[in-house]
């Protein structure tokens, strides 16, 4: 049987990441799972957590008054979720709504920002990783911006 | 005087054909399949080639071949409607008559790509230029290493090629992903830009070539993305799109930096066009 500290060292997020710190992430973690259609986390709510994407897709959307759900992203199997949890005021700032199943690992943000004060060497491998994840999503952003496929461009 | 006698060689006069069949792909793009009016052979084509097409009274427009190289008697071409003479192209009626030059230019190298993954990336209408490798890989199975096809396009509506995307997807040592910029609540597959996909392209970038086609400002995000990935400048191909007029290289229309798109391309490799693809108003 997979433990944690495997799944969470096999998942490309970690990739490369030294065991003692793997260990240290697997004190933080659970294993979840989200039936389609089903909200993960919802705007404004407490961000305690982030996920470890491991099977099924989940949609990023948007809320706007009078207007359905705009779908911004999905993320899916190999991808993580949420990085709200690690920024003040810990707020998720979208809704993430599960369109296919979804089985995740979930990261405990309180338990993670608790470990990550204790020991910077973690910290700053975290904050490595997720500041990957932030400039390749706000660089697909701004192409998306562009809507290059317009007629006329 | 004497007036000059064209030939059926003669690459600016339109060989005549007629339209066998119009397929609706989305709202404003059509896919026309052409024959020979005269019962003669039709030219044979590499994937990547275009053709001049007339519509008689109306205009001639530089179009890439969009079907498959194997049919001999057969020329496919996928128009968006976006002006007057593509509304007129893609208006004819079965039977009706347009005038064919060509094909023209360079072809992407698929024989380069034996041996070799090969990783289709498209965006937009730029899926009908890549079309031909596709069926030309498929065609040959044996030849080629994986097939990823990474297909972006603006939202679910204006996907093509739709049913094709499904079968490709079920065939042998082949990976089809698309995306769309803009998914409406009904969309169950994946929102992102086109290279928000290559996380999934399951192939090893030391033994893969990349064709890609699309706007250039996504073909520029494309080519720097792959090489992130480890692809060499030299294996990353581009269609390169300029207005085209003669397509002999005579007329100047299509003049790139030191390059003419109609007889130097449209297919490039990224090396070449990296300088040019970085130079403002070009």
């Amino acid at each position: 049987m997979e433990t944690l500290e495997r799944i969470i060292a096999d998942h490309p997020f970690f990739a490369g990441l030294e065991s003692y710190y793997t260990n240290l992430l697997t004190g933080c973690a659970s294993n979840v799972r989200f039936e389609k259609g089903t909200y993960i986390f919802r705007e404004g709510e407490e961000a305690n957590e982030f996920y470890l994407i491991r099977a099924g897709k989940v949609a990023v959307e948007i809320f706007a008054p009078q207007r359905k759900p705009i779908m911004l992203a999905t993320v899916a199997e190999g991808e993580v979720l949420g990085w709200s949890w690690l920024l003040p005021p810990y707020q998720w700032r979208f809704h993430a709504h599960a369109i296919e199943t979804v089985r995740a690992i979930a990261l405990d943000g309180k338990c993670l920002r608790t470990k990550c004060e204790q020991n910077h060497d973690l910290g700053y491998e975290i904050l490595k990783r997720f500041a990957q994840i932030m400039e390749q999503r706000l660089e697909a952003t701004r192409f998306q911006l562009l809507d290059v496929y317009a007629v006329g461009k | 005087m004497t007036m000059a006698t064209a030939t059926t060689t003669d690459p600016m006069l339109p060989q005549p054909y007629s339209v066998r069949q119009v397929v609706k792909e989305t709202a404003d793009t059509f896919t026309l399949t052409l024959e020979p009016s005269n019962g003669a052979g039709g030219n044979r084509f590499q994937p990547g080639q275009f053709s001049m097409l007339w519509v008689f009274g109306v205009g001639e427009l530089p179009i890439s071949i969009s079907g498959d190289p194997a049919e001999r008697n057969r020329l496919a071409y996928t128009v968006r409607s976006v002006g007057q003479a593509t509304h007129a192209l893609v208006s004819r009626e079965v039977g009706g008559a347009v005038g064919v030059r060509g094909p023209f230019g360079t072809g992407w190298p698929v024989e380069k790509a034996e041996g070799r993954d090969v990783l289709v990336v498209a965006g937009g209408i730029g899926l009908a230029p890549l079309r031909p490798v596709i069926y030309e890989v498929l065609h040959h199975r044996e030849k080629y290493g994986r097939l990823v096809v990474l297909y972006g396009a603006r939202s679910p509506r204006e996907l093509l090629y739709r049913k094709e995307l499904a079968a490709w997807a079920r065939q042998h040592e082949t990976q089809v992903l698309s995306t769309v910029d803009y998914g409406g609540l009904s969309w169950r597959g994946q929102v992102g830009v086109v290279t928000t996909l290559f996380k999934y392209a399951r192939l090893q970038p030391e033994r893969s070539l990349a064709f890609a086609c699309g706007p250039e400002i996504m073909m520029r995000f494309v080519a720097r993305d792959l090489e992130t990935r480890g692809l060499a400048r030299e294996n990353i191909y581009l269609s390169m799109e300029r207005n085209m007029k003669c397509a002999l290289g005579f007329c100047g229309h299509c003049q790139y930096g030191p390059h003419f798109i109609c007889k130097d391309g449209p297919i490039f490799r990224y090396d070449q066009m990296r300088p040019l693809l970085e130079k403002y108003e070009l």
